[in-house]
């Protein structure tokens, strides 16, 4: 119970004391702090207009965010987040093109999230499978994979894909308008968002409630543990990167099936980086990446505001982001320090525990 | 003006609860100056945290503690260092991959910005003259053995210039040969400069040999303190634990030896730095047997043991269980009943911040009934067992669902152990057991080592303790230079041959 406090107690302050740092910043940059702030939460949450960008934004986020989170249970720093989408998005639209209009729509679809979910999961399985039989560090090799997807990406829209429609942003030739994910009932949000927060509650639900979850915990918490009790170390911290890199991947197919209906240099639009962020936020906690998320998607929604309200420049959000990110890293050194977050009384379910010859005195 | 009071330090009623769970209740202790005065106790007796307390690690919630004379409040162990209160810790603290040179400078409280590190080694070296023993300034942490670290922890905090020294457990990772070199310079200390030891430790040789004066806890309270000209091992140990000891004989059950279940033929292993630590070993262990393997320290036994644990890979050689290859996977681990207690529990056996049930349940977790076929956990049963084995195994915890790293030193062995021990191992490993554990405890793990010989069990007994080893042993090896070069039964053991033996002789 208490501990819970305190793993909600700290980001909370974390993210409090980067309003106020934020708060000097606005000031420096010339605006009303305050007013900015409720500009922010009227971009954000203020409207149902506000509310439907706001999760459009944080479907993807959801999903990249899973793309450090289960690596880094398993001990592993991946931020490989934006490479998977690229690939992701970017193989999940060259299924669609091949098969738009050979398959019903529904198999399209399904095919473009198979395949998104197997090009990211390779991408950066890859970065855990070099740490692990190669010793490569997998936070550089995975940022370097993000370079190469890049690269890969602008190579192929620019080059043999390109559509030549399609002339100020290269783009791959359309997946077709049928294949496209619709919108949820009357909303312009789409069925990304349901994506996302199923993949997350099912990769909640793998992480805490089965076996593997428990054994890539092991493995996360300490590695010689896990080898003294002969667990397969290498393939549990493969696994947790695949199925990280996995959904990310379905992160760029959803980019592509429910927004740009192509790849093009859209798909680096820098969710896998924000998704660092979520996760770190939520403490690598899949179900808590489903509000975090929202929330950072809300930020990020609301800098179109910022720009037109108070004239401050696009990037004024990406500031918060950061100062965000540095103070919950910052924050990350203070668990089990503050006093007054530690447990004092007594959880009543749980009865001391102690030796069996003790005297059965309870403790007042 | 006042008569300087004849204690260094005192603590006064200190209580400290930890959740539900009090781990001090109102413990008083004053060490008089220029003395040495141990602190005795069972594992969870609280002695770590008293001096945590005492240090400023924690924050007592009832209490003072008065250093010369003047309550003082000790708010940080950094406010301790600047009073002159300097404390070795139960666990190692040095940096691994830094020269002594570098970690003894950094634990200095005032450094300056730009360290001149010529002008550092140099001062460094005039003031090792005036040290109880040598260290290698320049070597790397990582490459020195564990008697080695502890001089350099030591010799970390004298250099602090110390009024009082605290040490917790600093002789469990030494041989008895290197305990006596570092307590005597101690003792020896104590008398030239002004300085005033506070020594946890759980031997009662060393007590008697080094201390003057002696204070003991029993679950949190105090029971009593006495100078050690007026006690003895047996009324310390019935202070200990409240009764006249039961000293408990192992039970030795005659057997037939049976069909050999540990082979390891012609192993080769390299240490973290490539250097060829075990070369070509030969090594078999019959079910119901113990075989005990004695040696010095850095022979290669760490290194053997983290192979047959799956820590390490060998070079080459092979290891058998009944007969088939062994590569340390689970499957195998579960098919032969493959069990380790290995040094070390926190690090080595534990998952820190993992609770005491999760930990509880590491070798099973993925069977039944922990877990069903379709994988999925079943919590309920995780505490179910992990109460039951809390409570049959004595293991004090503020609770299952407790990190197992709050635990104190001994109940994190015994938890490993109540892991280890409870599904009846077929092949069992074992390395230093006992180090850090309290006599009581001591005893408990023997027994329940023989205890699993008698049930038929190979067992194989990696320790620095030679008496250990003869007491424990059914069959007696000796490790030198990565090889067995001696072997005997303790019965015929001849112990000066096995002295040379050992020494590489
Ligand atoms: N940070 C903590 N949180 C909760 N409980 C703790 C914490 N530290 C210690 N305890 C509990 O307090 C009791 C006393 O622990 P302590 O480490 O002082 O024992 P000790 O006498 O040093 O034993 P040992 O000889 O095994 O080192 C133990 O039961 C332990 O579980
Ligand atoms: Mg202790």
């Amino acid at each position: 119970m208490m501990r819970h406090l305190e793993t909600i107690a700290i980001p909370v302050g974390a993210v409090a004391v980067s309003l106020v740092l934020f708060g000097v910043f606005i000031t420096i940059a010339g605006a009303n702090p305050l007013e900015v702030f409720a500009s922010i939460y009227r971009g954000a949450f203020g409207s149902w207009f506000a509310w439907q960008d706001t999760l459009v934004r944080a479907a993807p986020l959801m999903l990249t965010a899973l793309c450090t989170a289960l690596p880094a249970r398993a001990g592993l720093i991946v931020i490989g987040g934006e490479g998977a989408v690229v690939v992701g998005g970017f193989c999940a639209a060259l299924v669609g093109i091949v098969l738009n209009g050979v398959l019903p729509p529904l198999l399209v679809i399904s095919s473009m999230v198979l395949v998104g979910a197997l090009a990211g999961g390779i991408w950066v399985g890859a970065a855990g499978a070099l740490r692990h039989y190669r010793g490569v560090n997998e936070t550089i090799s995975s940022l370097l994979l993000n370079y190469i997807a890049i690269a890969l990406l602008n190579f192929f829209v620019v080059g043999v894909l390109k559509d030549p429609a399609t002339l100020n942003k290269p783009s791959t030739f359309p997946i077709g308008d049928a294949n496209m994910i619709g919108a949820i009932g009357e909303s312009s949000i789409h069925w990304g968002l349901g994506y996302g927060i199923i993949v997350c509650v099912a990769l909640w639900f793998l992480m805490r409630r089965t076996t593997f979850g428990f054994g890539v915990d092991v493995v996360g918490g300490n590695v010689r543990a896990a080898q003294l009790t002969g667990l397969p170390v290498g393939r549990l911290i493969v696994s947790a990167c695949v199925l990280g890199g996995a959904a990310a991947g379905i992160a760029g197919m959803i980019e592509v099936a429910a927004v740009h209906g192509r790849a093009n240099t859209s798909l680096n639009a820098g969710y896998g980086y924000a998704g660092i962020l979520v996760a770190f936020l939520a403490r690598h906690n899949p179900i808590a990446i489903i509000p975090v998320a929202i929330l950072l998607g809300g930020i990020r929604a609301s800098s179109g505001v910022l720009q037109r309200a108070h004239d401050l420049p696009d990037a004024t959000t990406l500031v918060l982001q950061g100062l965000i990110f540095v103070l919950i890293l910052a924050s990350e050194a203070l668990y089990g320090r503050i006093p007054w977050l530690q447990p004092k009384a007594p959880p009543k379910e749980q009865p001391v525990m102690q030796a069996k010859e003790q005297p059965k005195e309870q403790p007042a | 003006m006042t008569v300087p009071s004849p204690f260094a330090l005192e603590a006064v009623n200190i209580t400290k609860r930890f959740g539900a769970m009090i781990a001090l209740d109102s413990v008083s202790l004053s060490l008089r100056r220029g003395t040495v005065h141990a602190l005795l106790g069972e594992n969870g007796a609280g002695k770590s945290t008293l001096v945590k307390c005492i240090m400023g690690y924690y924050l007592p919630d009832e209490g003072q503690v008065l250093f010369g004379d003047r309550e003082q409040s000790i708010s940080s162990p950094h406010d301790a260092h600047l009073l002159g209160i300097g404390m070795v810790y139960q666990h190692f603290t040095l940096i691994p991959n830094m020269t002594v040179a570098e970690n003894l400078v950094l634990a200095r409280p005032r450094l300056p910005a730009v360290i001149n590190w010529r002008a550092e080694l140099a001062s460094l070296e005039k003031e090792m003259k005036g040290m109880p023993f040598q260290v290698p300034l320049q070597a790397s942490v990582n490459t020195l053995a564990a008697g080695e670290k502890q001089k350099v922890e030591i010799i970390k905090q004298l250099l602090l210039n110390p009024k009082v020294l605290i040490l917790d457990e600093p002789t469990s990772v030494l041989t008895p040969n290197e305990a006596d070199e570092v307590l005597s310079r101690v003792r020896a200390m104590t008398q030239e400069r002004e300085l005033s030891v506070l020594i946890i430790t759980h031997k009662f040789r060393e007590v008697m040999n080094y201390a003057d004066d002696v204070t003991v806890l029993r679950k949190g309270k105090y029971i009593g303190s006495t100078t050690v000209a007026e006690a003895t091992p047996q009324s310390l140990a019935a202070m200990m634990v409240g009764r006249e000891t039961i000293a408990s004989p192992l039970q030795r059950a005659q057997r037939q030896r049976g069909n050999a279940s540990l082979d390891v033929t012609d192993l080769w292993v390299e240490n973290d730095n490539g250097v060829d630590v075990v070369c070509g070993l030969n090594l078999t262990v019959h079910d119901g047997e113990i075989v005990g393997i004695a040696g010095v320290s850095g022979n290669g036994q760490k290194q053997l043991v983290e192979v047959l644990a799956g820590q390490r890979e060998p070079l080459r050689g092979s290891v058998r269980l009944h007969g088939a290859a062994y590569t340390a996977t689970r499957a195998q681990m579960h098919e032969h009943r493959f069990r380790c207690l290995p040094e070390e529990p926190l690090r080595n056996a534990c998952v820190g911040p993992m609770s005491v049930a999760d930990n509880l349940a590491l070798r099973r977790y993925d069977r039944p009934p922990y877990s069903s076929k379709s994988r999925i956990l079943h919590r309920a049963i995780f505490k179910r067992i992990a109460r039951e084995w809390v409570e049959s195994f004595g293991i004090r915890t503020p609770g299952i669902e407790a990190p197992i790293a709050n635990l104190s030193g001994g109940n994190v062995q015994r938890s490993v152990l109540a892991r280890e021990l409870s599904d009846a191992p077929h092949v069992l490993v074992v390395a230093n057991p006992c180090f850090g554990l309290d006599f009581g405890a001591v005893a408990e793990i023997h027994n329940r080592i023989m205890a699993a010989r008698n049930g038929g069990a190979a067992v194989l007994l990696v320790s620095e303790d030679l008496d250990e080893i003869m007491e424990m042993s059914d069959r007696v090896v000796v490790i030198s230079g990565g090889k067995l070069v001696h072997e005997t039964t303790p019965a015929t053991a001849d112990m000066t041959r096995i002295g040379q033996f050992m020494a590489g002789h």
